[in-house]
């Protein structure tokens, strides 16, 4: 079809009193949006190929680039706004499923952003984190109901598997496959200098990086791709992907094309074939199926470690929340519908799950309910975007939290969301060597730990600010919280007062 | 001495080694000015090599018996014995590109603008670190002393 009814989502606007037609830009632009005209000797640029990462605009040494969202405009309604018209030419013209990366971007509330912080005044004085040690410390895994000693103080009770974080934050499951071999190496580099987890995704994990294991989670997903008795004991923890909270209910599937010799050799697939992972776990329709496979990988590693599961947050997650502790999980991870991925369909990343504040007040007072909150640890993911996310997290019940999207943007990511197209500019979502490389671990890894370091320091500052010298003490501490601007149902849901109140 | 390393393995041939290394030696120090006004442009001292899989950029290596300084029939081109420098008198300079020929890794090049002259790298001296390891924006441009 030679009739195109849409137009460029973006604009290039070059200066040209800034252009020295160094040709960086060009060089740069995986999509090809740049090049020099060799007749007037100008850069000109196709507006069409371009996503919007400014990979060009970063680079460019005299800052002569602008990329500008196409003011072009459709007759203003209300109903069918420019991006639902232009989705449906697309869809027209392709007869395809819209595909989409990272997470949802459409205007769903952000509970984060409703919950505000306490602080001490006068009675119950403020603690300076300078100046007075502020444990910042959490540890994921079953916690035992009593602890019992002999008569010299020894502990008796054996102890179930448990990781030890220095601060509340893992990075999410993000496969070598879907990210690039320098983003998996950044990422695991970045976890053991900051005495935290990365976690491997579905795709399995190349032995080159097994010298990460104290700090690396191993993902066992619908699709068992690259899982062996060494994978599962050359990790902290195992976690078992249920479901995602980009896309929850639907598998995975990377193309052929990004299955290069190590990707091959990591996924223990065919180089070239496509890694299809079905949307349920075919031995898994029941909480006893998962019970069967939670005790299949404590068998394989000697009940040595603690095993996650994890699901994406959906309508009655308290209730499968119950189901998975009973099931003999360590600990539950709830990711919510704001959580990326390196593709999706954009109609289930767009309208599918719950937010995942209100998933995990539900889950942890429905757990507090039975009575089996000390059984597991709760980890939540799925748009913590910083460090005051992470406390209102804590203070909601979590035990820690996931980051994905905030390591990605660390190492360089532009949210362009284009990462199903594997011609990331930024080297982390591509299996492209020429732009693998632009991501340089040293870099990446450095960006990440400072991220997490700064974190830490404010989540001391503000613990400190509320009389509290240990991330434990504020677990589960809603009084901690107020909301604003949250009707009485939402504050329910969140066990939460209302500001003022 | 502390000389420019390539790490070809994080090279992406960018080119912004280039337009820096051009910027550090010209006359105004002004990216802008330096490739659109000014005139005879200035000479970039290093030289990028690129192919399908290896990029690195390429600058002299202020050798310890340099060929060049050996080869000048003018006594231009002289190794600083203090700071190891390998740097070009302009003024003896009367660009026979003697030099050029001699130099191993062809490192050197021929400024031609206003008089004919061999340009070099000079580790941008006048500025402290090299622009070119200043500005690179995947750290394949190590600034380090080897032992060499």
């Amino acid at each position: 079809m030679s009739l195109q009814l849409g137009w460029p989502d973006y604009l290039v606007e070059r200066d040209e009193n800034k252009c020295i037609q160094c040709e960086v830009c060009a060089k740069q632009c995986a999509n090809e949006v740049h090049r020099l005209d060799p007749d007037t000797g100008k850069m000109v640029s196709d507006d069409s190929k371009c996503v919007d990462c400014h990979r060009c605009v970063a680079l460019c040494p005299t800052r002569a680039l602008k990329i500008r969202v196409n003011d072009l405009e459709f007759k203003p309604n209300a109903n069918w706004t420019s991006d639902a018209i232009k989705e449906i030419y697309k869809q027209a013209a392709t007869g395809s499923v819209l595909l989409t990366g990272m997470g949802n971007p459409k205007p769903y509330p952000i509970y984060w952003d409703k919950m505000l912080i306490n602080a001490s005044q006068v009675t119950n004085p403020s603690i300076d984190p300078l100046r007075e040690p502020m444990e910042t410390g959490v540890i994921l895994g079953r916690k035992p109901e009593k602890l019992e000693f002999d008569k010299r103080g020894r502990l008796l009770t054996k102890m179930p598997p448990q990781v030890k974080l220095l601060v509340p934050v893992m990075f999410s499951a993000m496969s070598f496959g879907s990210i690039s071999r320098n983003a998996h190496e950044a990422l695991a580099r970045a976890a053991t200098e900051l005495g935290i987890l990365y976690n491997t995704g579905e795709g399995g994990l190349a032995r080159e990086f097994y010298k990460y294991g104290p700090n690396t989670i191993v993902q066992v997903a619908s699709g068992r791709f690259g899982v062996h008795a060494d994978y599962l004991n050359a990790g902290a923890m195992l976690e078992i992907k249920i479901g995602q909270g980009a896309k929850p209910g639907i598998g995975g599937h990377l193309p052929g094309e990004k299955v290069g010799e190590q990707v091959s050799m990591a996924r223990m697939i065919p180089e070239g074939s496509d890694a299809i992972s079905p949307a349920p776990h075919h031995d898994i329709y029941s909480i006893e199926d998962l019970r069967q496979l939670i005790y299949s990988l404590k068998e394989a590693t000697n009940y040595t470690k603690p095993v996650s599961v994890k699901i994406a947050a959906v309508h009655n997650a308290p209730a499968i929340a119950s189901g998975i502790a009973r099931a003999g999980a360590d600990v539950i991870t709830i990711d919510g519908f704001r959580g990326g991925t390196g593709a999706a369909p954009q109609r289930v990343r767009d309208n599918v799950g719950i937010p995942i504040e209100l998933a995990l007040a539900s889950v942890d007072q429905r757990l507090r309910d039975e009575g089996i909150r000390n059984e597991v640890s709760l980890v939540v993911a799925g748009s913590v975007r910083n460090s005051a996310d992470i406390i209102k997290a804590i203070a909601l019940g979590a035990d820690a939290c996931y980051i994905g999207s905030s390591a990605l943007l660390a190492m360089g990511c532009h949210m362009c969301q284009n990462c199903y197209t594997g011609r990331c500019n930024w080297g982390i979502a591509t299996q492209r060597d020429d732009l693998v490389k632009r991501l340089n671990p040293d870099v990446a890894s450095q960006r990440l730990v400072n991220l997490v370091s700064a974190w830490k320091h404010e989540i001391e500052e503000m613990l400190g600010g509320m009389g509290i010298n240990a991330i434990e003490s504020l677990k589960g501490n809603r009084l901690m919280l107020r909301g604003v601007g949250l009707n009485q149902k939402e504050l329910d849901i969140l066990g939460i007062k209302h500001a003022g109140e | 001495m502390k000389k420019v390393y390539a790490d070809e393995k994080w090279c992406l041939g960018c080119g912004l080694c280039k337009v820096y290394c051009r910027t550090s030696h010209s006359k105004t120090l002004d990216i802008i000015k330096a490739h659109k006004l000014e005139n005879p442009r200035p000479v970039e001292r290093l030289h990028i090599e690129t192919g399908d899989k290896v990029n690195f950029a390429l600058q002299c290596r202020h050798c310890d018996d340099p060929k060049c300084v050996q080869a000048c029939i003018t006594g231009a081109m002289q190794k600083d014995p203090e700071t190891g420098l390998v740097l070009n008198e302009t003024e003896r300079c009367v660009g026979c590109w003697t030099c050029v020929l001699a130099c191993p890794f062809g490192a050197i090049v021929r400024d031609e603008g206003k008089k004919k002259v061999a340009a070099k790298c000079d580790l941008c001296a006048a500025l402290g670190e090299p622009e070119c390891v200043k500005h690179c924006p995947n750290n394949a441009l190590k600034y380090e002393d080897r032992g060499e």
